[in-house]
């Protein structure tokens, strides 16, 4: 019944210091924004424009 | 209504806390859903059934409908029903409809909670009920309470994973400068359906909720970290310690704060909620300061929410909000119920 823990694991720091919040998803993509709205659009648009080298920002 | 979030159907609720369900029909409405909970006599198990009698709908949980041994006895004209919900009885005749049953809800008593299953019974996995063990552990000593609220279930899952509010709505009990000034990890689990929020408090004043029950005195290192498994279980695990001797566990106070959030009907939730502690166990006057302590914090959100609500449900249509970087976490919780909800909404597959 629970969903198989796939590891599919989204994560956004807020950078100590600053405004920004960095984003890394499942896929190694990584993209920095300053508001949270922003984040989890790009966030759950993967695929799209998230390149796992991490120049998704 | 304004501001509702949709409910999330085939998932597990906290119903009540075990010492509340017991041989005095308890009610309490789960997402709509009219329920009647009670304890057998034989071997304690808790029952829950649909809470309206099949006869003139009479609430089973309301006198003088009592219990006569493991059976309800209706109040109005005696329509009986078993543990299952089979009426076994009617009166003046010996002939029991067919259709004469109410709808009986699966159960699971797991660490002083008594969830029920909302949704397709087939679906109910008692396995996937999340855990909060250390509300019954050995070595740890809980104080607890349930408050309901009038107001969007959304409302209070959105307070509870922003916990920047109790710098100002909980100042002088949990609340410090510290708390709304630090900033936030989150990180989501997709298909665990658990968002987890951290907040690392370095050299922080130590609140008095904190203060006046460790009795440490002076600056501290505070961790919050949230775990939130959608829709109902929220666990914060709370650590304090001496500042710079945050790791050191020896001078470490955990803290387990546990909110169950279970939808009771649009605008309305149940806010069960919990304190445990594995420190200063046998000392009355500690349990007793966090009872009482907790509990104007959580009347504080109480009345908060409540006001929130009413002045939601008086603005037009498509208000409009403003989120920052301490909603990161409220924002994903959003989410995933929304998810939820729609996945508990999609035709039942065939279970293979
Ligand atoms: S309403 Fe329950 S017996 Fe008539
Ligand atoms: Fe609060
Ligand atoms: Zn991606």
């Amino acid at each position: 019944m629970t969903a198989a823990r796939t590891g599919e694991v989204y994560r956004v720091d807020w950078l100590p210091g600053t405004d920004v919040l960095h984003g890394t998803c499942h896929c190694g993509a990584e993209h920095t924004a300053e508001d949270p709205v922003a984040m989890w659009a790009w966030m759950l648009a993967h695929p799209d424009g998230h390149d796992p080298r991490g120049n998704g920002s | 209504m304004p501001h509702t979030t949709a409910f999330a159907r085939n998932q597990w609720y906290v119903a009540a806390h075990a010492h509340e369900v017991g041989r005095e029909l308890l009610g309490r409405t789960v997402l709509g859903e009219p329920l009647v909970l009670y304890r057998t006599e034989e071997d304690g198990t808790a029952v829950a059934l649909h809470d309206r009698c099949v006869h003139r709908r009479y609430p089973l949980s309301e006198a003088p409908t009592r219990l006569d041994g493991d059976r309800i006895v209706c109040g109005y004209h005696g329509f009986t029903y078993d543990t299952t919900g089979t009426c076994v009885y009617v009166p003046g005749q010996k002939r029991v409809p067919r259709t004469a049953r109410v709808a009986s809800y699966p159960v699971a008593e797991r660490d002083s909670l008594v969830w029920v299953w909302i949704g397709d019974p087939a679906l109910a996995d008692p396995d996937a009920v999340p855990r909060a063990r250390h509300l019954d552990s050995p070595g740890w000593v809980t104080v607890r309470g349930m408050e309901p609220i009038d107001c969007d279930y959304g409302l209070l899952v959105d307070n509870l994973l922003d916990l920047s509010h109790e710098t100002y709505l909980h100042g002088g009990y949990i609340g410090t400068p510290e708390v709304a000034e630090t900033p936030i990890t989150t990180e989501v689990d997709e298909d665990a359906g658990i968002v987890r929020v951290g907040r690392h408090m370095a050299d922080a004043e130590c609140p008095p909720f904190y203060a006046r029950s460790t009795g440490l005195a002076g600056r501290i290192s505070r961790r919050q970290d949230i775990e939130y498994h959608a829709p109902c279980l929220y666990l914060l695990h709370s650590r304090i310690a001496p500042a710079g001797a945050d790791g050191d566990d020896s001078r470490a106070f955990r803290t387990e704060i546990t909110y169950a959030i279970t939808p009771s009907a649009d605008g309305r939730v149940y806010d069960f909620w919990a304190v445990s502690r594995d420190w200063a166990t046998d000392d009355a006057e500690v349990t007793e300061f966090l009872r009482a302590n907790n509990h104007t914090v959580v009347m504080q959100d109480v009345d908060a929410l409540n006001l929130l609500q009413r002045s939601l449900g008086a603005e037009r249509a498509g208000y409009q909000e403003l989120s920052i970087n301490i909603d990161t976490g409220g924002l994903a919780a959003r989410r995933i119920l929304a998810r939820l909800a729609e996945e508990g909404d999609k035709p039942v597959e065939p279970v293979s």
